[in-house]
């Protein structure tokens, strides 16, 4: 009996797996999370008190994340920042529709494979297609 | 948690029976991110310009100044949240899960009372 339970196969195994889109997205959600936590909301605050701190500190806050014009480390920054600033929308659309999601997983639904694959690479579609949209909107108007 | 008898070997090992709250909030807070995130990233994308003055005037009238400070308490909520099961998930030495305990319990504290703060000096015309 113990011998015959040994030869069973495990599952879940620890190193026989393959990327499904349900794993993808599970694991942007993590990311993207902590990202807008970290990143995000550290921006958010450095906004809103340098927009409460006077003129000047907003200036630096500008020149830092956006616009570079002083030179210097600046001008790399500026760089970082317009990548981190469309990353952090990507993040926001890619969190709220995995968000979605859940709650929608969370009522017991969309767990037939097909349904939950094709769920989960619709949330990278709409957050992709909304970021590009978003900055067409922002840069274009 | 005593290793003699076998209630002594399993008491304090089950359920904390504070579960649900958590997760509940983190929904909550959830539904309330999508409107106030969006809402807030859709203001900023129809601003005319992102000058001081402009900038400082949206954020002191009533609707944005109170969507902010709803900002700065759900999201953070919501946020440490997160941030607390990541922790809990990848976090497993004792000095690290310290380190995570008060990052979880007072950074999130300290970065809303600061947001909230700027929010009321704008929305009150303070300089």
């Amino acid at each position: 009996m113990a011998q015959s339970r040994k030869a069973r196969p495990i599952s879940p195994h620890l190193q026989i797996w393959r990327w499904g889109p349900a794993m993808l997205v599970s694991i942007l959600h993590r990311i993207t999370g902590n990202g807008l936590a970290f990143a995000g909301l550290g921006l958010l605050l450095w906004w809103i008190g340098a927009l409460a701190s006077g003129e000047q500190a907003y200036q630096i806050f500008l020149d830092w994340v956006w616009l570079g014009t002083a030179g210097g480390v600046q001008a790399f920054t500026a760089i970082l920042g317009k990548v981190v600033l469309v990353g952090l929308t990507w993040a926001f659309f890619q969190h709220a529709a995995t968000g979605i999601r859940h709650l929608i997983l969370d009522i017991g639904a969309g767990y037939e494979l097909q349904t939950n694959a094709r769920w989960s690479i619709l949330t990278m579609v709409f957050s992709i297609l909304l970021t590009i949209a978003f900055w067409a909107f922002v840069l274009l108007r | 948690m005593g290793n003699g008898t076998s209630i002594g070997r399993v008491r304090g090992l089950g359920s904390s029976h504070q579960g649900t709250h958590h997760w509940l909030t983190a929904r909550l807070t959830a539904v309330g991110n999508l409107v106030l995130i969006t809402f807030l990233i859709v203001s900023l994308a129809l601003l005319p310009d992102h000058s001081f003055a402009t900038a400082r005037s949206w954020v002191a009238r009533p609707v944005p100044s109170v969507a902010l400070i709803l900002i700065m308490v759900n999201t953070f909520t919501h946020a440490r949240m997160g941030v607390q099961v990541m922790l809990e998930d990848y976090v497993h030495e004792e000095g690290g899960k310290i380190a995570a305990w008060l990052l979880v319990n007072i950074v999130p504290f300290a970065a809303a009372a600061f947001g909230i703060l700027s929010v009321l000096r704008i929305a009150l015309g303070g300089a």
